[in-house]
Formats: structure tokens, sequence, C-alpha cells
């Protein structure tokens, strides 16, 4: 039985890793469970110096689902490279860059630097709904996101996965410029920008006012965008959005994904990521599956 | 020490005051690693409820192999654990956190302060701590949950906000009405307070431990969601952010902004 699959060149022994942002470098989930077992560990965004983030409440949960304007706090990747990467070595696994920006020069900043580190893919991140420059800005316009694309894989050593926004009418259309820019991959959904009041405080729950709404919540929309995009482009497609269990990640893979990502999951099971591999795997026995590829995209 | 995370068992359950409950957890596992002034993560029945909900321990069993939460009814996670009964699955991670360094107190006349949903954690310092101790509860009214208990480890002052009891006023109010002096102050309690002790321990030359709260999701460092403003660049992010839940939720109180 296969579980292995190819996404832009890079076999992963199984398709499935978190979502960048809810499992840092993997340190702290290290702890329940094993690394070496992920097909992939997707690192929290990292931009080309410290981002301090958002003030606090940075989260609020809503029904079946949780906001976020964490805003991208992170070291820089001088020290992710120092300390995250080689951390990261240490497991059999591959290794997903997350990067992030507020100008194109930062972001070619962060590729170009990676370019000599042993890490296996760049996701970029041009779908943050909680910094005010970059993330989003690049995401919701598809001059901006193949532009974005193109400047990206000029400088990138390493096959490049742009990460789509779903604050945007029209999913295809923003795949496609990616496609066209000459990315290698697809992932998609980032979060949908959301937002709750504190009826007894008269106010934002959030200090951000708004923030990414993720959890399964939001699942039935991701599906549906996997599926438009996998109809709409050629390249491959990490699909996330509300996976909490293998049959979740299963609809993503009919619907057209090549690997998914567990996220939101994680906080309300740290073992979330190894129960969708064995789940799957189960799932695959049951149904006489000798291949996950013959999955892929098989829902039409 | 290792984290863990398993399907507890409620042993029982207490209505203490309005809306504020007392539960003891089985978990050896977490009671025989735990110090005070950590915390664990309580998880939802619910599944529209994705988030656990960290509650700092009142009380740690080593060889009961129990642990206790003192908590209050915040909104709907609360609400649901508060009709847990003895039996009943209880979804927990832990142990979370660095807790007090009670090595700071040794030899001290240490100061144990809390304030409403922030008194709970002060009682297992209380037990934990054999020297001179003098305890500060404040509370909203009359309905001092746990100041008897605190009465077994040393003299209690309590301070309520209406004048039911004690000192009208705050903690600070209670300190200064009965001129109680001290080397060294470990406080839980809201912000308002902890601010104010914060200043009041800068002015005596008092040092000072403060436990922080702040929504949480991962509760283990890896969101960034709880995280306070520090004077000193952080180990993780190399910016001004520490992590409640990691590098706290006890901080000196130099090392905080509030």
């Amino acid at each position: 039985m296969n579980m292995k699959v190819n996404l832009a060149g890079v076999e992963l022994k199984n398709p499935v890793m978190e979502a960048s942002g809810t499992f840092g470098s993997g340190a702290e989930y290290g702890e329940f469970v094993d690394l070496n077992r992920l097909g992939a560990v997707v690192t929290k965004g990292v931009a080309n110096v410290p981002w301090p983030g958002n003030p606090t409440p940075r989260i609020a949960e809503t029904c079946g689902g949780m906001l976020n304007a964490i805003g991208l706090q992170n070291p820089g990747i001088d020290v992710f490279a120092r300390r995250d990467i080689p951390f990261l070595k240490k497991y059999d696994t591959k290794i997903v860059v997350n990067v992030c920006g507020k100008t194109t020069e930062d972001y070619i900043e962060v590729v170009e630097r990676l370019g000599d580190e042993p890490v296996d893919l760049l996701e970029i991140n041009i779908s943050c709904p909680n910094v005010k420059e970059g993330g989003i800005a690049f995401g919701q316009d598809p001059k901006a996101v193949e532009a974005i694309t193109k400047a990206c894989k000029a400088h990138a050593k390493q096959p490049v996965i742009m990460k789509l926004s779903p604050n945007v009418t029209d999913i295809t259309i923003m795949a496609k410029a990616a496609e066209a820019g000459g990315a290698d991959a697809i992932s998609l959904i980032n979060t949908l920008t959301g937002m709750k009041i504190d009826v007894n405080r008269r106010t934002f729950a959030l200090a951000n006012k708004t923030g990414g709404l993720s959890g399964p919540a939001i699942k039935p929309v991701a599906v549906r965008m996997v599926y438009q995009a996998a109809n709409a482009v050629k390249v491959p497609i990490i699909g996330m959005g509300g996976i909490q269990n293998s049959e979740d990640a299963l609809e993503f893979i009919l619907a057209g994904a090549t690997a998914v990502a567990v996220g939101t999951a994680n906080f309300n099971n740290p073992y979330a990521t190894v129960e969708v591999i064995d789940g799957i795997r189960d799932y695959m026995e049951k149904n006489g599956v000798q291949d996950i590829r013959e999955l892929i995209g098989a829902v039409r | 020490m290792a984290k863990i995370k398993e399907t507890a068992r409620v042993i029982s359950q207490e209505k203490l005051a309005d809306g504020v409950y007392s539960m003891w957890i089985d978990s050896p596992a977490i009671a025989s690693q735990a110090v005070p002034g950590q915390f664990i993560s309580l998880y939802c029945r619910d599944g529209a409820r994705l988030l656990p909900r960290p509650i700092s321990l009142c009380e740690i069993d080593r060889e009961g192999g129990r642990l206790r939460i003192v908590y209050r009814i915040a909104g709907k996670g609360t609400a649901e654990f508060s009709a847990y009964q003895a039996g009943d699955p209880a979804e927990i991670m832990g142990p979370l956190g660095n807790g007090f360094p009670l090595e700071a107190a040794e030899g001290k006349r240490v100061f144990l302060i809390g304030g409403g949903i922030g008194v709970p954690p002060m009682l297992e310092t209380a037990k934990a701590l054999k020297g001179e101790k003098i305890i500060v509860l404040g509370y909203r009214d009359s309905q001092m949950f746990l100041k008897d208990e605190f009465e077994k480890t040393g003299s209690v002052f309590a301070a309520t906000e209406d004048g039911s009891f004690g000192t009208k006023g705050n903690v600070l109010d209670a300190i200064r009405e009965n001129g109680l002096k001290g080397d060294v102050i470990f406080a839980c309690g809201p912000t308002p307070m902890l601010r104010a002790l914060k200043n009041w321990a800068a002015q005596e030359g008092i040092e000072c431990y403060l436990s922080l709260e702040e929504r949480m999701a991962c509760g283990i460092g890896a969101c960034l969601a709880c995280v306070c403003q520090s004077k000193e660049v952080d180990e993780h992010s190399h910016v001004h952010n520490k992590r409640i839940c990691k590098e706290g939720p006890v901080f000196r109180a130099e090392e905080v902004e509030l």
C-alpha cells in the first residue's frame, strides 16, 4: 500500500502536514507526536527581520472555530536559520518554510536566504488577514499574485508553494494567477476574515478588531475552494481548512488535494496529525485502496 | 518533566460560591510532577468549543495522585465543566507553565496575594511554603471561597470590594490598613491588581512575582496567542513578547509591562 505523494518534485512519505502558524517549528508538539511520522513540517511564517505581532487578545473562540490575529510574530530569518532549521533537520520529514513579508523585497530577501539552507519547499504567505501591509494585500489581486509569484520563483532554489486567501470572490482566478506566475504548487485555504464582539464589554473580542476564522466551521468552504482550484489548475494543491480527522482529510484529497494540512485541530488535540495519518491508512486498507494517488481528485 | 494529555476522572465537584466551583480530578501522572503556580488545560466535551481552558492548580495531592481546580464560570466552557460529576471523564493536559519560584521565598517573610479567581493558585503555594506567610485575599463580597483553607496555613487578611468583610477595597488597601510587611510577593489576580502590586513593590523595594493570565489556544508555546510585553528580548521570537503559557505564567514584576 502506497501513501507517498509527490509534491512539486518532493516526495512526501504521506500526504499529511500541519498548517503554518499552528505548530511553531515543531518543537512544542514534538513532545506529543513523533515528527518523523509527518509527511512534512510547515513552519510558522518567517520574515526578514523579527516581527512583534499584534496586541492581545489575539484569539477568540467561536462556535466550531476560532479567530486569531497573532500578526505573524516571528524571530526573523537569522534566528530561524540558526535555531529552527537545525532542529527540524534531526527528523526524517520534509521541511516547508512559510515565508511572510511586507514588501516584495522582504519576501525575496527571505527566499534568497533560504536558497542555501537544507529546506525542501517554500510556502509564500500572501494571505494573512492580520497584518496591515503585505500578507493578504498580495493575495486579493490576481496581478499582484502573479507578480509576487514570479518574483519569488526568480530567486528561489526550492519549489514554491503559493498560499492563497479564501477572502476573494473567485478562487480559480487566484489559483490561475499563481500558476501563471510559475508556482510549483498552491495551498489553500488560509483563514477567512471574521469578527467577534464581546457584548458584556461592548467591544471587539480581538485587539485587532478582525481576525482569521479557522477550525471545522470553515471546512465546507475550504473543500469547495480546493475542488474549484483543482479543476482550474494543473499544479498540485495542499488542502486545508478545518481538518480535524482522517475523514475530513480524505474529503480534501477526493476533492483534488495532493496533500493536506492539519491546523486548528492541533490546539484541540495535539495528536491530531498522526491520528489523521493512521486514519487515512485504515481507510485505504478497509476500502482496498492500493495507492493514495487513486484518491486524489477522485470525486469530480 | 513531560507534559501529559489524558482522559482523567472527576473525583468530586462542589460549588464554593456563586459561580465558583471546586473540582478534584484523579491524575497521578500530572500530580506527581506539578508545582504550585502551574496550570492545566481542560478540554470541553462539546466539539463546537475547540480551545482548552487554562485553569490554575489550586491543590496538588502527590500521594493521592489528585489535582484540585477552583474556577469561576466565565462562559459556556466553564459552565460545561461545572456540570461534571464524580466519575465523569475530564480531558486534561498538564502540568503547564513554570510555577512560583519557591526558592525565592526561603527564609523570607512572603506575601501571598490572591484577588478574585486569582485566589486558588495561592492555596497550593501557601501549603508548599514552610516559612512566615502573610496571606492577603481580595474578594467581591463576603463569599470568601477558600479563605478557611488558607487560615490553616498562615495568617489571613481579607479585603472585600463591598466592605462586607475585612478591609473595604482591594488587597493593597488591606496591606496598608493592617500595616503588613514582607520581603517577597507572590501574587495572582486581575491585571489592575497586579499592576498596583508591581508599582507598590517597586516603591517599597520588595521582590515581586506575578502570575498573569491571557487567552490561550495551544497552552504549550506554539501558537503565540498568549504573549505579554516583556522588558527584555524574549528567547522565542527575539522581540519583547514572552509567552504566558511557557515562560510564565509567573514572571518577575520588573520583567513585564502591565
